[in-house]
């Protein structure tokens, strides 16, 4: 073949895959205005005013197609399936407490898009931006409304992308003081120090005392359940195989995720709730996998997201192993209750 | 940046199998058209994989929900079966008289029929699968294609040719995250469209290959002859393995080796230049982009600069530069420009070593074992590298992360003494 023959095939060729490439972006942006469209029998969201002080509400971010889809909405803490009253403030993850928020958000930059962490007060003002180094997971905020907490996951940059970490930050409401990351605390691991470079930590619940905190501490392949001390700058591990714990109200117990046997390796995880003070653990009702923090709606009731048609539903379930899993709302997640 | 080095008179002599050999008694040849054409198909190819790597954190997390720790557990074993596929491809590409450009084609195929795969697959183990089956096709492809290289290009100019090469690759590396963000941006969730692009751009890169990449039978050149009757060695494995029983190639894989064992991993870099130097979060995930807009810079300066002053002190010299970084990180002045130092001899050490071993060790290997020797020593350093890797994990656990730095400085500054010592009489540019 000429040079001229292969220059010709080579452009025609070009052409073709041009071609294909743009039809499946045309594609994949003509998604975008479906999604802006109000989905039929979907719940009814109105535009007003959400505040993180009224109590009997619970606040959430809503995932139904229609303009106000990933923003913050509030419905009723009895009948979350009702009317949703839409913020206007979108996020990726939220939660609150005594009057103080935290929004992990996507900021659409020119050329990648960047995350941050907002400190909302009660009536959703932005009081405090920080950055967020990588795709947000979970977030919490102590029950006095003082710390917040979040856990991003960073991408690796190995070849085929395949070493994930996560980075756990820890901010102080009052005096704005950051810890970008708990791997600068000091890990007591059975006894000792402990140093090690594939150290992560994810899913910060606290206490109400704000100074105790809980987490997952995940070295050489295990996962511990660490409580932590932010006076002291330091975490002991106390349990094994704990993933996103949250702490009940009264302080007495961890709902967690815990990695079972035998299950596929997406979806391992059933829910369980730790005694603190016994470490005995009980296995909840719930027979499908589930990826998330829980959040206590009270001393007894858990609330949960899985897999929906719109991205995520929630469910409820009681917390000492009884009763079945039940869906409270569809099209929602990182619900927060206001008490 | 090759147009301005071909002012030297004539254009580049191309003989049918797209070796450039100069007229006797000149001394400078431009890059051979073989060489930019798979330094093309190398961009397109790594626009492609880099679309695709720079997506994947945020397509699993948030486009399919999962949660990815963990997922890393695999690449142990996986580096064991990517150092044999290695080997495989560089002994297949010698056999039958040269198909390394076929080799090559499969390699490139392979990771361009992955794209559309992950269309197909929403869970964890099949993506690992295909992602492993990418990996696969990369480490088929390179050894053949970096003989291919070696081959066009006269030796005395081996060394800028590989820069050459290097710097296109790396600037592919740039451009692909680029694209799959602005993608990103055009859509929502618009992971299929990311990777159907990135399908279509690795198709491109593999029709550059075939069509104009020469391929076909090689006839061992003139000077080769007497070599290969008198050694008797075809492309068979044993002579692939005998290989090292030359005193040149074997000294070039021992330093590689040894070298590699005090290579830190570019992830523990970061890592370390993050806490160590405060370098803040919003600013972590573009590190590896420094590193790489310098090793795009210096790559052709300093494989032509191992043509002028040999390509073993060149080597050396940037595995002095690692050691310089690596000093840094250890300093308690912790002023803004040591991040940019860091990096920069970081991408400095690509530069001076990547493409300057390969045109190194091309010096030591027959035409016709070429890709097999080539493969040799990569097999060993990606070994060696991956064994460091392993114990700096070891050592930062054991003893923090400033004594496991210590350790790998000292290794490194013992390994090049040694190699120094092992520096091949012969000058390395021919």
């Amino acid at each position: 073949m000429t040079v001229r023959n292969r220059i010709l095939v080579l452009l025609s060729a070009v052409v073709v895959l041009a071609a294909v490439a743009v039809a499946s972006v045309l594609r994949a942006s003509a998604r975008a205005e479906r999604r802006d469209r109000t989905q039929a029998g979907g719940p009814n969201v109105t535009p007003g005013t959400v505040t993180l002080t009224q109590p009997g509400r619970m606040v959430f971010r809503n995932m139904a197609w229609g303009p106000h889809r990933d923003e913050l909405v509030a419905a009723p803490a009895t009948s979350p399936s009702g009317p949703r009253t839409a913020s206007g403030l979108k996020c990726l993850r939220f939660y609150a407490a005594s009057g103080t928020g935290v929004c992990l958000q996507a900021v659409h930059g020119p050329v990648s898009d960047t995350y941050r962490a907002a400190l909302l007060d009660a009536s959703l003002h932005v009081r405090a931006r920080y950055d967020v180094p990588g795709i947000p997971s979970r977030a919490r905020v102590s029950p006095s409304g003082r710390f917040a907490a979040w856990t991003a996951f960073v991408g690796g940059d190995s070849y085929a992308g395949t070493n994930f970490s996560t980075r756990t930050a820890i901010a102080d409401t009052r005096t704005g003081a950051l810890t970008p990351s708990l791997e600068t605390y000091r890990i007591v691991k059975d006894g000792r120090t402990y140093h090690a470079a594939d150290v992560n930590f994810w899913g910060v619940t606290f206490a109400s005392d704000d100074r105790t905190f809980y987490a997952t501490l995940a070295t050489q392949g295990t996962t511990y359940l660490i409580r932590g001390d932010l006076r002291s700058r330091t975490v002991t591990t106390l349990h094994t195989n704990v993933e996103c714990p949250s702490l009940s109200p009264d302080g007495t117990r961890i709902a967690f995720k815990k990695r079972v046997a035998g299950l596929p390796k997406d979806a391992p995880w059933h829910l369980y709730v730790l005694n603190l003070r016994t470490l005995r653990e009980t296995p909840l009702a719930e027979p499908r996998s589930v990826d998330d923090q829980a959040v206590w709606r009270d001393d007894h009731t858990l609330v949960y997201a899985l897999p929906g048609d719109y991205g995520a539903d929630l469910y409820e379930l009681p917390a000492d192993g009884t009763g079945k899993p039940r869906r409270i709302s569809t099209a929602a997640v990182s619900p927060a209750y206001v008490r | 940046m090759y147009v301005a080095d071909s002012r030297a008179g004539s254009p580049a002599p191309a003989s049918a199998d797209g070796a450039a050999r100069p007229p006797a008694g000149r001394r400078r040849a431009a890059v051979a058209p073989t060489v930019l054409a798979l330094g093309t198909v190398s961009l397109v190819t790594d626009v492609s994989s880099e679309m695709v790597t720079a997506v994947l954190p945020l397509y699993l997390v948030a486009g399919l929900g999962l949660s990815p720790l963990g997922f890393g557990l695999l690449d142990g074993i996986y580096n064991g079966f990517s150092a044999l596929v290695r080997l495989a491809g560089g002994h297949l590409a010698d056999r039958g008289g040269g198909r390394h450009k076929w080799v090559a084609g499969l390699g490139y195929g392979i990771s361009a029929l992955c794209k559309p795969l992950l269309l197909l697959v929403h869970s964890l183990t099949p993506i690992g699968l295909v992602l492993a089956a990418d990996r696969t096709g990369k480490g088929l492809r390179t050894a053949p294609r970096d003989a291919l290289i070696s081959l066009s290009s006269t030796p005395e100019s081996r060394g800028r040719a590989f820069g050459v090469h290097r710097a296109m690759d790396t600037a592919g590396a740039l451009l692909g995250p680029l694209v799959a963000f602005l993608i990103l941006r055009a859509t929502v969730d618009g992971y299929d469209a990311v990777f159907t692009v990135s399908f279509c751009v690795a198709v491109a890169g593999v029709l550059i290959l075939v069509l104009f990449v020469p391929g076909g039978k090689r006839q061992p050149a003139p000077a080769e002859q007497p070599e290969r009757t008198a050694h008797g060695d075809r492309p068979t494995l044993r002579a692939a393995v005998g290989l090292l029983r030359r005193r040149e190639l074997r000294r070039i894989a021992v330093c590689a080796l040894l070298l590699g064992l005090a290579t830190v991993s570019d992830s523990f870099v970061y890592l370390l230049l993050q806490r160590r130097l405060g370098v803040p979060d919003r600013w972590f995930a573009l590190l590896p982009l420094g590193t790489a807009a310098a090793f795009l810079v210096l790559a052709v300066p300093l494989g032509r600069l191992a043509d002028r002053v040999g390509r073993w002190a060149v080597f050396l010299a940037g595995h002095v530069a690692l050691l310089l970084a690596y000093a840094l990180l250890l300093t308690s002045w912790h002023g803004t420009a040591l991040p940019y130092a860091v990096l920069l001899l970081h991408g400095g050490f690509y530069a001076a070593t990547d493409g300057v071993l390969m045109a190194a060790a091309s010096d030591g290997v027959p035409e016709h074992l070429r890709s097999s020797g080539l493969a040799l020593v990569q097999t060993g350093q990606a070994l060696a590298r991956f064994a460091c890797s392993l114990g700096f994990g070891a050592a930062w656990t054991v003893w923090g992360d400033r004594t496991a730095l210590t350790a790998s400085t000292v290794a490194l500054a013992a390994c090049a003494a040694f190699s120094l010592t092992l520096r091949p009489r012969d000058k390395a540019t021919a």
